[in-house]
């Protein structure tokens, strides 16, 4: 496990993981049917203290 | 019955009420075992200041002696009363919050202050008094760490319990431990502060205090993660509210950071001086890897979470885009980790890592604007409260300079532009219109919400003297960063004139005589901010004493129609 290894893995196969989990959090956030869920959860504050 | 059943759900919140029932039936035991901690703390501290390989370890010591002596004293005085009992009863935990708020307004006051004095040395040498402790390469530390640890950091603790609380419709886990993070963060303080005026240094930018503080914040600091989780696991609120988020995102992080910066090896286990397990460019890379993060989630992400709670109830409307608020969070906690390296452009760091810092600076213009929109947007249909209501104001101006400074970040982290930016005045002006405009204006929002709320009163002292506050403090921070940008370029410019021959045209002194002018504005502008905090703080004052000002109310004409 020298630098070079290491520095190839995080650039290809680190990348392409970080990558993938990223457009997953953005896709899962943009579900359509969790509209009402997020509407709700923005009221949160609103609620009496 | 209802207690029962939750508690069968939720072991954290059985233990808490164990602990409440507990208290209350033998609070004398209590009140011995913590005497008796104390005591046992105390007697440690005395044999580190008796058996001090250094004479500044041993002043810390003492601190830590003074510290211990000074506790055993207040719960010796407090155990008579009996309305410690009564005060459990309450929903929500708030003398800490209480106690933060007064501790953000003191601790602004002396940041602030330290600032000027710094700023007037820059333009009159000869205010470092010729005295090593008042030297500027000791109080510049004074005022940062005061600032972003001490107002900062103090304005994130009380918040983020205030917050989490309210959000999670649960009252702070773990009985008297946020009481422990308070007190023991501000034992923090003092010592770091302390530490800079008496020469003790590790000389790591905003990570200045040696290794025996640096382990007594980590444990404080571990306590603060327990307390936060702890809250959100007793939740009665299903959903974790997304301000709740950031705010952990930066407990967490700023843990990570701070121990793995911090790895040291002490030269003496009762001395004050130790030398960092790295060394060269890996050492440097370590330092501003912490060192941008610090910005990225101490700054940044706590003082989003401060956003995402007290706009909304400002405003009195939800966030404009919940969705855009996770895309925020998300996109932040995956880019930001990355921006350390260009704080390293042209050094002996591999150019790789270079430029790889400055892509996911660049990268961050997108979620930090996104969140900024989001923010102002949160006033949609609302905008006339920007005419009444001087918090919003605030707090808008707030949101402003968090996109003002996240874009002109970015910029300074071209390679093109930091080789004009870098080691200038620049810098110092982008990290004031951050600090200023956006960490130290959404932090007096948010206090002036919290206070009136926390203290029971209908409403703040004053809202004109807030306005004043908003005008004193927003012209201080255009001067200030006016000046720093014009100085900063000449600078830069001054370096790096050649003439027909190939030789530099200035010399380093030359390009300092010039800055003068401009540092006595920057100081003027330091002046009138001060001045808005001293505002304030009278204001947050009187607003604790209930008093109210007679004046004409905001948006309505000041002098009636003769």
């Amino acid at each position: 496990m020298d630098y070079e290894i290491l520095r190839q893995m995080a650039d290809s196969w680190g990348l392409l993981y970080l990558m993938i989990v990223f457009i997953g959090v953005v896709i899962f956030t943009f579900r359509p049917w969790a509209r009402k869920r997020y509407d709700d959860a923005a009221k949160i504050p609103l609620k009496e203290d | 019955m209802m207690v029962e059943k939750v508690s069968r759900l939720n072991p954290f919140l059985r233990l808490g009420t164990r602990r409440v029932i507990c208290e209350e039936g033998t609070p004398m035991a209590t009140t011995l075992s913590s005497i008796g901690i104390f005591a046992v703390a105390g007697i440690l501290a005395l044999l580190g200041a008796a058996k001090a390989h250094d004479s500044l370890f041993a002043a810390h010591a003492w601190i830590a002696v003074i510290a211990c002596l000074i506790a055993i004293f207040v719960i010796t005085r407090r155990s008579g009363h009996s309305d410690h009992g009564a005060a459990e009863e309450e929903k929500y935990m708030d003398g800490v919050v209480r106690y933060g708020a007064i501790a953000t307004m003191f601790w602004g006051v002396v940041g602030f202050t330290a600032g000027l004095v710094i700023a007037l040395q820059l333009a009159f040498p000869v205010l470092n008094l010729d005295l090593p402790f008042t030297s500027f390469g000791r109080l510049r530390p004074l005022h940062t760490s005061a600032v972003v640890f001490a107002f900062g950091g103090n304005a994130l603790l009380c918040t983020s319990f205030y917050v989490v609380q309210r959000t999670c419709q649960a009252r702070l886990a773990l009985g008297n431990a946020a009481w422990f993070v308070f007190w023991g963060y501000q034992l923090f303080i003092v010592l770091a502060a302390t530490g800079y005026v008496l020469g003790i240094t590790q000389s790591r930018e905003y990570a200045e205090p040696e290794w025996y503080v640096d382990l007594w914040l980590t444990l404080v600091w571990v306590v603060y993660l327990l307390v936060f989780l702890g809250t959100l696991f007793k939740r009665k609120e299903p959903h974790i509210y997304v301000a709740n988020w950031f705010y952990l995102a930066f407990i967490v992080t700023i843990a990570m950071l701070h121990i793995v910066n911090n790895l040291a090896v002490p030269v003496s286990f009762m001395g004050s001086k130790s030398y960092s397990l790295f060394s060269g460019v890996q050492d440097a890379l370590t330092q501003w890897w912490y060192g941008h993060n610090a910005v990225g989630f101490f700054l940044t992400a706590g003082f989003l979470g401060m956003m995402y709670y007290f706009m909304p109830k400002q405003a009195e409307r939800p966030v404009y885009s919940y969705r855009l608020s996770i895309i925020h969070f998300w996109s932040l906690i995956f880019m930001y980790i990355w921006a350390g390296p260009h704080h390293l452009h042209y050094t002996a760091l591999p150019d790789w890592a270079q430029t790889l810092g400055m892509v996911f600076s660049i990268m961050l213009w997108m979620p930090s604007w996104g969140g900024m929109i989001n923010g102002l947007m949160t006033l949609s249909g609302a905008w006339d409260k920007m005419r009444t209501d001087p918090i919003i104001r605030m707090m808008v101006l707030a949101v402003a300079f968090y996109g003002m400074s996240t874009f002109e970040g970015p910029m300074m982290s071209i390679k093109a532009v930091n080789s004009l930016s870098h080691y200038t005045d620049w810098t110092i002006g982008h990290v004031h219109s951050g600090a200023l405009g956006w960490v130290g204006m959404i932090s007096f929002g948010a206090i002036y919400f919290m206070v009136p709320r926390l203290w029971g009163r209908e409403q703040l002292y004053s809202l004109r003297l807030i306005n004043w506050h908003f005008w004193l403090a927003t012209l201080g921070i255009v001067v200030y960063a006016a000046a720093m940008w014009v100085s900063g370029i000449m600078q830069g410019l001054m370096w790096r004139e050649y003439d027909a021959q190939g030789f530099l045209v200035y010399s380093f002194a030359e390009s300092v005589a010039a800055m003068h002018p401009f540092y006595v504005i920057r100081a003027f502008g330091g002046g009138l901010y001060l001045a808005g905090a001293l505002i304030m703080a009278w204001n947050i004052y009187c607003t604790i004493k209930g008093r109210k000002r007679d004046e004409a109310p905001m948006g309505a004409p000041v002098i009636a129609a003769a």
